[in-house]
């Protein structure tokens, strides 16, 4: 679980990166120029599909040691007091990792599906065609349903990775009085708090720029 | 005082259990939770019922016999106390207390309060031994430990295996408790023949008897009676990363 969340980690700030360039006021062309490179390059794609092997390993791990922690304990208390000893995300990793399992399914539908396998329109740059990726992620995002659902998405990943983030050191034994404490501001400020508000920030800003 | 009680009565492993009420209308604030508990049950049994079955032997907070899952925390409300260490002036007149016995299928009921701890000793059994020559004891001082090893070591063996981080665990793990007995040793020059093996051998058994898996919650080391710390569960992962690339 470790090693899989924290590899996700280090995607998602490569994907936050990548993806403020939608905040570039050039009808889109610098962003889908990175799209197609992105969706292009050999490279990138070899380290997308350890992405989605990641992905994958992350979920189904999940899943199962979910199972075994149920099994471990089959009666359960009739009166459990943990808000002193214990972080509310940290007791419901389980459950925010399936809101944002949802979300995945709907986001890779939007935008990895289309972009591999959808009907997508296109778009001339410099005399060449490219798949019109700025169109279709500002048409959804343009949606207010769509953009809440992506801001409460955005609220489990921070609570997710507010615990995920310093537990996954903790789980390979990386653990000092000097540096977890750094580990642990570097969970909460950068991936908890600013990597989903900037996400969220995207469809916030479509959807308020439509209405 | 007067306090009310929920009880769990379960006759044995393989019967259901369930909650009984009991109210005490005269609680002392100066006794302690188990003394409570002795008055009950000197009641119970002078009404000819079945007395409360729990665990308990020093009652001075270091053997690690008494438990109990007192309104929803394990030792009750205080930190840093076992159950025979809490005392009735941290409760107010007309409280009610739930009492649960620990939960863990690795802690199977043995009657009403008291589970079989036992699995612990199997994981001691496991791997918590050094090798030491025959013969004449050793001079105390013969291996320097620097004095912060030493501290370090010590605070691990301050465990006394009660099993309130695996009854605090919302995953009913064991990881604190095994995470202590392995470092009291790996941090000694004594334990460090086995240190690789020893590390593999008792989380095999912690698996074995059906503990759950550590999700890094922290909240054993906020219950823990004796104050053990993550740095103990961090150790041992490093440890166990270590040997199974090493062997």
């Amino acid at each position: 679980m470790a090693l899989s969340g924290l590899f996700l980690c280090t995607f998602l700030v490569v994907h936050l990166l990548g993806n403020l360039q939608l905040f570039q006021n050039d009808g889109g062309v610098a962003f889908n120029l990175y799209s197609a490179f992105m969706a292009n390059n050999p490279l990138i794609k070899t380290i997308a599909y350890v992405n989605y092997a990641f992905i994958l390993l992350h979920i189904i791990d999940g899943f199962y040691l979910a199972a075994q922690n149920r099994k471990a304990r089959p009666q359960g208390y009739a009166k459990v007091d943990q808000s002193k000893s214990s972080s509310w995300s940290s007791r419901n990793m389980a459950l925010l990792g399936t809101i944002i399992l949802v979300f995945l399914i709907v986001h890779m539908k939007s935008f990895w599906f289309e972009m591999k396998f959808g009907n997508m329109p296109v778009t001339t740059i410099e005399g060449q065609s490219y798949k019109d990726m700025y169109s279709v992620v500002v048409e959804a995002f343009s949606q207010p349903w769509y953009a809440a659902l992506y801001v409460v998405s955005m609220f489990a990943i921070g609570f997710h990775l507010y615990h995920g983030f310093a537990s996954g050191f903790q789980s390979l034994g990386i653990r000092h009085h000097r540096y977890t404490p750094a580990i642990q501001n570097l969970g909460t400020f950068l991936f908890a708090i600013l990597i989903p508000a900037l996400f969220a920030a995207m469809p916030v800003y479509f959807c308020l720029k439509n209405l | 005082m007067k306090i009310t009680l929920k009880v769990w009565r379960q006759q044995n492993g393989k019967t259901p259990g369930n909650f009984n009420t009991y109210t005490l209308p005269d609680v002392s604030e100066d006794m302690s939770f188990l003394e409570m508990f002795d008055v009950l049950n000197d009641e119970l049994i002078r009404k000819g019922e079945d007395p409360i079955a729990f665990d308990h032997d020093c009652r001075e907070g270091i053997c690690g016999m008494c438990s109990m899952y007192i309104n929803g925390r394990a030792h009750g409300p205080l930190t840093g106390t076992t159950t025979c260490q809490l005392h009735m002036r941290h409760f107010n007149d007309g409280d009610t207390i739930v009492v649960e016995p620990w939960r863990a299928s690795a802690f199977p009921i043995i009657k009403d309060l008291m589970v079989d701890r036992s699995a612990f000793d199997r994981v001691i059994q496991a791997g918590g031994f050094i090798s030491v020559n025959t013969g004449n004891a050793v001079d105390a001082n013969s291996i320097p430990i620097p004095k912060e090893d030493a501290d370090k070591a010590f605070d691990a063996a301050a465990c006394i295996g009660c099993g309130a981080c695996v009854a605090t665990c919302k995953n009913a793990s064991a990881m604190l408790f095994v995470s202590a007995k392995v470092s009291q040793l790996a941090l000694l020059p004594q334990g460090q023949p086995e240190r690789h093996l020893r590390v593999k051998k008792m989380v095999e058994v912690m698996d074995e008897e059906g503990f759950g898996n550590c999700t890094n919650t922290g909240a054993c080391e906020v219950e823990c009676p004796k104050g053990i710390s993550l740095d103990h569960i961090a150790r041992m992962n490093r440890d166990y990363l270590v040997s199974n690339i090493v062997d």
